[in-house]
C-alpha cells in the first residue's frame, strides 16, 4: 500500500519547512540588526534629516520651524555667493582631479619601475595623506607667508618678488588647489601601485614580441588600458574628495579674499555655524550631495562599461 | 623562415641554474619540440630564443644573424603564450593587428583618431586590415573579429593567439605549451591543426610542452630536457625506441618503461623473478638495469617465459588491456599491453603468470648510461642487430 505511506511521509516532511524558513529569516535579521541599526542611525537618518531641513527655515537653536518648500533653493538660485562657491568648487576639482591623478600615476610608475628605495618613496609620498590637513595647512600658511615664508624667501634669493599667495584674489584658489594636489596624490599613487601590480607580466611580454619596444608604447598598449578600472575609481574618489575641500579654506583663507576661495562646504559651514541658518545650509548640503551622486551615477552607468573588458 | 642555433647557453636565476650549457640546432622549417617535466628549463630556453630573457653565457643565432643581444622586436620571431596573453581591451581584429601596427606604422600614425589622418597612414591601415582578414580566414575566425577576448572560448582564444603570431609572417614560431589550457578533446584536435599549420606555413616551429603525446605526434624532432640539460635530440621514434639514457627512457612513453634491476652473469641477466637471456657489452658480474616497453613483452603461461609473477591489476583501455604483473620483490609492477578480446577476461587478479620480455631490450648501467645489447635470446637477430647499431 504505497499511497498512504507516501502521504504520511509527505506530511511528516512538510511540517518543519515553514518554521525552518521562519527561523532562518529571523536569524538573518537578528545578525544583520546591529549593522542595520547603525546605518539607519549614522548614515540614512542624518541624511534624511538634512534633506528634510533643506525645505524649512530652521535656525540653529530655534524653538520652531516653518515648512517653506523650495524657498531655500529659490534663495540659493539668486545668491551670488552660492554660484561663486559652486563654480569655485568645480574649478578646484577641475584642477585637483587631473593634477592628483596624473601625479599619482606618474609617481606609481616611477616607483614600480625603480629597484631601490621603493618603500621609502611610497612612505614619503603617502605622508600628506595620513597627516592632519589642518596641521599641514598651518605649515603651508607659514611657508606661503609673504614676508618670511619659505617660498617667497626662496624666490627672493633668485631675484623674484613673490606675491602674497593667499591674499591675492586671482591666485588664492590655485594655491589651494596645489595644496589639494599635494595632499591627494599620495593616496592615488597607492591605488595605482596596487593596479600596476595586478597587470599580468605576460601582457608586457606579448607586447615585446609584438614589437612594442619603448616605454611609451608599452604604456599605451598595456599599462594604460589595463589600469582603466583603477583610473576610473581614482578619478571618482579624487573628484568626491575635491568637492569636499574645506580644511585648507577654513584655515588659510576663510573663503577670501573677496569670496575668491569660497567653496560649497565652506559656504555651508558659514551659513550653518556662523549665521545659524541651518535650513539654508542644509539646502547647500543637498546640492553638494547631488553633485557627489551625479559623479557616482556617471561612474556606475556610463564609465564602468568602458573599462571592464570581459 | 630561418634556422635557429643555440650555442652553449647557460642561464641562472639567482642561485638556481636553469640551463646548463645547452646547445641545439634547429633546421629551417623544422618542427622541434622541447619536452620535459616542469622546471626542466624548456620554457626558459624558448624565452631565450624569443629575447624575453638574456643568457648568462652562450649565443643564439636566428638565420645568419647573431641575436644574442637583440631585443625581441628585432628577432623576427612570434610567440604563442600558454595563457594566450591577448590584450583584453582590444577586439580580436585589433589584437591581431597590433604586431603589424607596431612594425608598419610610425609613432604618430599609431595615435588614435589623428593617426589615421596622417599622410600614408590610410594605405598602410588598409593593408593591415587586408592581412588580418586573410589570416582570420585561414584560421576560420572571421566571425569573431569584432569580439573581445573575454567573450571567446578557450579554443577560440588559442586560435586568435596563433593568428596574432601568424599575421606578420615571422621567421619562426615559438609556442609555450599552447594547448595546456584546453580540454582533452580540443587538445587532440588542435594538435592536428597545429601540425597542419606547420605543413602549410613551412616555417620553423619551436614548441614547448610537458605532454609527450603532443611531442610525439607533432614534431620532426624532440629535444628531451631534464635539469637544465638537453639529454637527447632525435625523432619521436628515436627517443622512444632508442633512448640515450635511463632518464629519457623513463620520461618518454606511457605507461612508463618497465625496469628490472639485475646482475649480468655473462649469459643472461638474473633479476628477482627470473632471468633474461641477453648478451651485453659489459663484463660478467656487473649490476645492470634492463628495460622493455609494455608492448614489446608478452604474457606466457605460468612457468614459461623469462619472468614469473602474479597479476596485480588490470586496466582495460578498450582497445588494449594493460596487465600489471607483480614480479617478486620488485616494487613497481611490470606492465604488459595485450590486445583485449571481447567476452571473458583471460586474466584475473591473483593469477600466477609468466612474462616473455621480448627482443627489444634496453640495458643501462647503474648510473643510467645506455649499454649495448649484443644478443637477445637468439630469437630475433635483426632486432638485436639494429639495437647494437644504435647503441
Amino acid at each position: 500500500m504505497p499511497e498512504p505511506t507516501l502521504a504520511l511521509r509527505g506530511a511528516f516532511l512538510a511540517r518543519p519547512v515553514l518554521p525552518k524558513a521562519f527561523v532562518q529569516s529571523t536569524t538573518a535579521w537578528t545578525l544583520a540588526a546591529p549593522a542595520v541599526v547603525l546605518m539607519a542611525l549614522m548614515l540614512v537618518g542624518p541624511t534624511l534629516a538634512v534633506v528634510a531641513l533643506a525645505f524649512t527655515d530652521y535656525q540653529l537653536g530655534a524653538q520652531s520651524l516653518e515648512w517653506i518648500g523650495l524657498g531655500n533653493f529659490r534663495d540659493l538660485a539668486n545668491d551670488r555667493t552660492f554660484w561663486k562657491s559652486l563654480s569655485n568648487t568645480l574649478l578646484y576639482a577641475a584642477i585637483v582631479v587631473p593634477g592628483s591623478v596624473a601625479l599619482g600615476l606618474g609617481a606609481a610608475l616611477l616607483i614600480e619601475s625603480g629597484t631601490s628605495l621603493r618603500a621609502f618613496y611610497r612612505a614619503v609620498f603617502f605622508i600628506p595623506v595620513m597627516s592632519t590637513l589642518i596641521a599641514m595647512a598651518i605649515a603651508w600658511e607659514f611657508m606661503l607667508h609673504p614676508g618670511f615664508g619659505l617660498v617667497n624667501l626662496a624666490l627672493k634669493s633668485v631675484g623674484i618678488a613673490g606675491p602674497n599667495w593667499l591674499r591675492t584674489e586671482g591666485l588664492a584658489l590655485y594655491v589651494l588647489a596645489v595644496i589639494g594636489i599635494w595632499q591627494q596624490f599620495g593616496f592615488n599613487m597607492v591605488l595605482f601601485l596596487a593596479g600596476l601590480v595586478s597587470i599580468p607580466r605576460l601582457l608586457y611580454e606579448a607586447a615585446a614580441m609584438d614589437g612594442a619596444s619603448s616605454a611609451w608604447e608599452r604604456f599605451r598598449l598595456v599599462t594604460w588600458p589595463m589600469l582603466g578600472p583603477v583610473t576610473l575609481f581614482v578619478v571618482v574618489i579624487s573628484a568626491i574628495r575635491a568637492f569636499q575641500v574645506f580644511d585648507t579654506v577654513a584655515v588659510l583663507t576663510k573663503g577670501g579674499p573677496n569670496k575668491s576661495t569660497e567653496v560649497l562646504l565652506y559656504s555651508m559651514y558659514a551659513e550653518g555655524f556662523e549665521f545659524f541658518r541651518s535650513g539654508y545650509a542644509s539646502a547647500i548640503t543637498v546640492v553638494f550631495l547631488l553633485l557627489v551622486l551625479a559623479v557616482t551615477v556617471i561612474k556606475a552607468r556610463v564609465m564602468e562599461k568602458r573599462v571592464h573588458y570581459a | 623562415m630561418a634556422s635557429i642555433s643555440i650555442g652553449s647557453v647557460s642561464k641562472s636565476f639567482g642561485e638556481v641554474a636553469v640551463l646548463r650549457d645547452v646547445s641545439l640546432d634547429i633546421a629551417d622549417g623544422e618542427f622541434v619540440t622541447l619536452l620535459g617535466p616542469s622546471g626542466c628549463g624548456k620554457s626558459t630556453l624558448l624565452r631565450l630564443i624569443a629575447g624575453l630573457e638574456a643568457a648568462d653565457a652562450g649565443s643564439v643565432r636566428i638565420g645568419d644573424t647573431d641575436v644574442t643581444s637583440l631585443p625581441p622586436r628585432s628577432r623576427d620571431v612570434a610567440m604563442v603564450f600558454q595563457s594566450y596573453a591577448l590584450y583584453p581591451h582590444l577586439t580580436v581584429f585589433e589584437n591581431m593587428a597590433v604586431p603589424l601596427r607596431m612594425r608598419r606604422l610610425g609613432t604618430l600614425q599609431r595615435l588614435p583618431l589623428i593617426g589615421s589622418l596622417l599622410p600614408g597612414a590610410r594605405l598602410k591601415l588598409d593593408a593591415i586590415a587586408a592581412d588580418v582578414q586573410r589570416v582570420a580566414a585561414q584560421l576560420d575566425i572571421q566571425p569573431l573579429l569584432s569580439r573581445k577576448p573575454g567573450q571567446l572560448s578557450g579554443g577560440q582564444r588559442q586560435r586568435v593567439a596563433v593568428g596574432r603570431a601568424m599575421v606578420r609572417e615571422p621567421a619562426a614560431f615559438l609556442m609555450d605549451e599552447p594547448l595546456s589550457n584546453l580540454d582533452a578533446k580540443l587538445r587532440v584536435h588542435m594538435r592536428t591543426e597545429i601540425a597542419q599549420l606547420h605543413r602549410t606555413l613551412a616555417t620553423t616551429f619551436v614548441y614547448v610542452t610537458h605532454d609527450q603525446a603532443e611531442a610525439m605526434t607533432m614534431s620532426d624532432r624532440v629535444a628531451v630536457m631534464l635539469g637544465g640539460r638537453v639529454l637527447q635530440v632525435g625523432t619521436p621514434d628515436a627517443i622512444y625506441h632508442d633512448p640515450a639514457n635511463l632518464a629519457v627512457a623513463e620520461f618518454v612513453g606511457s605507461p612508463r618503461i618497465n625496469l628490472l634491476n639485475g646482475r649480468f652473469d655473462g649469459e643472461c641477466v638474473r633479476c628477482p623473478g627470473g632471468r633474461i637471456a641477453v648478451k651485453l657489452e659489459v663484463a660478467a658480474g656487473q649490476d645492470v638495469r634492463i628495460g622493455f616497453r609494455c608492448e614489446s613483452a608478452t604474457l606466457a603461461p605460468d612457468g614459461e617465459g623469462d619472468l614469473r609473477g602474479e597479476v596485480a591489476h588490470l586496466e582495460n583501455l578498450g582497445s588494449d588491456v594493460l596487465v600489471h604483473v607483480r614480479v617478486s620483490a620488485s616494487k613497481a609492477p611490470v606492465v604488459i599491453r595485450t590486445a583485449s578480446s571481447p567476452g571473458v577476461g583471460r586474466f584475473r587478479v591473483g593469477d600466477a603468470i609468466g612474462v616473455r620480455t621480448g627482443h627489444r631490450l634496453l640495458a643501462f648501467d647503474r648510473d643510467g648510461a645506455r649499454l649495448g645489447v649484443l644478443h637477445t635470446g637468439g630469437l630475433d637477430e635483426a632486432t638485436a642487430a639494429s639495437q647494437v647499431a644504435h647503441a
